[in-house]
């Protein structure tokens, strides 16, 4: 396939990039798809809504979040590798996001495109809780009352993201339709949102969805991989040589690569969930999927010969989908970004590493990235530079983990 | 004149709004669905709505979700779906019939197979909850190729300028749900219905049938007073729910209770 002149050129005006995205919407929601086009293109436009965002990044999520060298797991990792290989790892630390992870940066864009088109309730999905957690979190902020749709399975393993969207005045709905995870909360809330598109705004947590939700959330989580590639500049005079990012729906991926997409000598490497194995139960859409629509969007989705949407599982319940955001699946298939799937037991393991080395507890997301980090830095010499995105903090995860490892708290 | 259109047409001959309805392929089992259609056209169901099951049925409400899941948990297969409709349509060759569902099971094996396979079981038209008419390249130009309906739905947020394009491409009939909403829940007041068929025949000549939370007789004939057509589909598939492989006998009932209605409510205007 041809290079395209500039990888950062998607979607065109329909949404598209290349095969993949697009709006498969109920003839409902396609005039508040098209409003919201509208408003996000003038929102755009407005320097005015621009400032207001930065200055909220600024002063309320506390941006830009650190750049990190992490000097004692390169040195962990640089055990046992070959001689003069081991990269360095560097951490964009947007787990120190207020909130805790990459999330809010979405959710202080969109409330403001909501609030610019008078909507007056806001509705989200959620998985591992972090969007909701960050939803909930914009509503407080804006005096918005907030409807948070959860999968039961969900509700039950993330209890502290629950309860901290009830303390922050969430109504949060337990969804028990399929495997009561992240896609099962998505359809009700698509199905909320149908009933109720006279006032209400549905904030999706990832880049993922009708157009053009995957390029607004995809800019809105821009601003990580800009603070990166500056700060990266100014502290080592050049550019990472790979960067490397978990990736469920793919917003915190999409978000460290896009600004870096023209920077031909920089590698990317997203990383999904393959769970008990790609030949078991997994959440690795590009791995094991194939191109079909669901949820507002064409692209990669785990399925049967009839099209039919099989489970995701992953450990981690950010990541325990069965799509990807539709910039992933034309990233994959035109080759410019690579990727790669980790198991449960490999997160695990990176998320103990990462605990012991750096000090640092990451989500089970980015633990992940970390173990597809652990694998490919032994492969590169020593001067190269690999950039991670540690995109949420654990705290919400210890209990699962306990469990994981069979420890009784 | 197709089907679809014989159809409209002799229910208008005959004084009434045509009665469209929906049942779920494959529930409760792929072999019940025959006896379920043939007592949809025995109460005198004018279009059959024969749903395709799907995993993710966001736009329904909590009656068709579970009817695509019994389906589904009866492992019903497309195959199975497309041999229902060719059976349909060897019993009863002058009743239309359409194929309802979502993008991905419609899709999957590409729009060009589709497209000919529901041509081939004797379907006349494919309405697809989830594909715009602003993607109408992911099937509809496939439907026209192959010459059978591409039904498209309106809705209340269906604004005028929008209505032209939702139009274009559009055929068979045109499918006008009338709340916002997912299946089977509230029902749009009677004035606003009229003045919504109104407007939209205004722009097309294609029949409008109406849908979306029509249970009762009463609510069929007060909507068959301004439209072309009703459409009843969640509360078929509640009666399938509940009487399982017994229900043909309580859906014939239920359905010449609508059909009745639908007869004796222009004869009251006149």
């Amino acid at each position: 396939m041809n290079a395209p002149n500039s990888f950062r050129a998607q979607p065109d005006d329909r949404g598209h990039f290349g095969q993949f995205g697009g709006r498969f919407v109920a003839e409902t929601l396609m005039p508040l798809i098209l409003d919201l086009e509208r408003e996000y293109i003038a929102a755009k436009a407005d320097p005015a809504f621009q400032a207001e965002f930065d200055d909220l990044l600024e002063h309320y999520v506390g941006r830009p979040s650190p750049l990190y060298y992490a000097e004692r797991l390169t040195e962990a990792l640089r055990e046992g590798a070959p001689e003069g290989m081991g990269a360095e790892i560097w951490f964009k630390r947007d787990e120190l996001n207020h909130t805790g992870a990459h999330k809010i940066n979405n959710c202080i864009g969109q409330i403001l495109l909501a609030r610019r088109m008078g909507k007056t309730r806001i509705i989200a999905e959620t998985g591992a809780g972090q969007h909701g957690v960050a939803t909930a979190t914009v509503c407080a902020r804006f005096g918005l009352p907030c409807v948070i749709y959860m999968g039961a399975t969900d509700v039950a393993r993330q209890q502290p993201n629950v309860f901290r969207m009830k303390l922050l005045g969430a109504e949060v709905v337990p969804v028990t339709s399929g495997a009561a995870t992240l896609k099962d909360a998505m359809n009700e809330g698509l199905r909320d949102w149908v009933a109720n598109v006279h006032d209400t705004f549905y904030i999706i947590g990832t880049a993922a969805g009708p157009h053009p939700y995957p390029e607004l959330v995809r800019d809105f989580q821009s601003v990580i991989g800009r603070e990166a590639r500056e700060q990266m500049l100014k502290r080592t005079g050049k550019l990472p040589d790979m960067l490397v990012a978990a990736i469920g729906g793919g917003s915190n991926a999409i978000g460290l690569f896009h600004p870096f997409l023209d920077d031909a000598s920089v590698q990317m490497l997203g990383v999904e969930a393959a769970g008990e194995g790609l030949d078991k139960r997994h959440a690795a859409s590009l791995a094991g999927g194939a191109p079909g629509i669901l949820h507002g969007n064409r692209t990669y989705l785990l399925q049967d010969e009839d099209g039919q949407i099989t489970e995701a599982h992953s450990i981690s319940a950010g990541l325990d989908y069965p799509g990807i955001g539709p910039e992933h699946a034309w990233l994959r298939d035109i080759g410019r970004v690579e990727y790669t799937a980790v198991t449960d037991t490999e997160a695990l393991d990176a998320f103990q590493l990462l605990c012991r080395t750096e000090g640092i507890i990451p989500a089970l997301e980015p633990s992940h990235a970390i173990a597809a980090v652990a694998k490919v830095a032994r492969t590169m010499p020593r001067d190269k530079v690999i950039l991670a995105n540690l995109c949420g903090r654990g705290d919400k995860d210890i209990f699962t983990v306990a469990e994981a490892l069979g420890v009784q708290m | 004149m197709t089907r679809l259109a014989s159809a409209f047409t002799r229910a208008a001959d005959q004084g009434h709004a045509a009665l469209v309805t929906f049942v779920t392929a494959g529930d409760p089992a792929p072999n019940a669905t025959a006896a379920i259609l043939d007592a949809l056209v025995a109460g005198g169901a004018d279009v059959i709505e024969l749903g395709m099951p799907f995993t993710d049925p966001m736009a329904d409400g909590p009656a068709i979700q579970a009817a695509n899941l019994r389906s589904l948990a009866a492992g019903t297969t497309t195959a199975d779906v497309l041999a229902i409709a060719t059976a349909f349509r060897a019993r009863h060759p002058e009743v239309p019939m359409v194929l309802m569902g979502y993008a991905n099971p419609m899709t999957r094996r590409g729009p060009e197979w589709f497209a000919s396979a529901a041509r081939d079981a004797g379907a006349d038209g494919v309405i697809c909850v989830d594909i715009p008419a602003e993607e109408d390249d992911s099937l509809g130009e496939a439907l026209r190729a192959a010459g059978i309906g591409n039904v498209r739905l309106a809705t209340p947020t269906t604004d005028a300028a929008r209505l032209p394009a939702v139009l274009e491409g559009a055929s068979g009939f045109l499918y006008y749900v009338s709340v916002a909403g997912i299946t089977g829940l509230q029902q749009a007041a009677t004035a606003s219905i009229e003045a919504a068929v109104a407007r939209l025949k205004a722009a097309t000549d294609l029949p409008i049938a109406v849908g979306f939370g029509v249970r009762t007789p009463e609510q069929a004939a007060a909507i068959g007073r301004v439209a072309d057509g009703v459409v009843v589909g969640s509360a078929i598939v509640e009666l399938v729910g509940r009487h399982g492989a017994d229900a043909a006998e309580p859906v014939r009932t239920y359905i010449e209770s609508l059909k009745t209605a639908l007869v004796a409510a222009r004869k009251e205007v006149a």
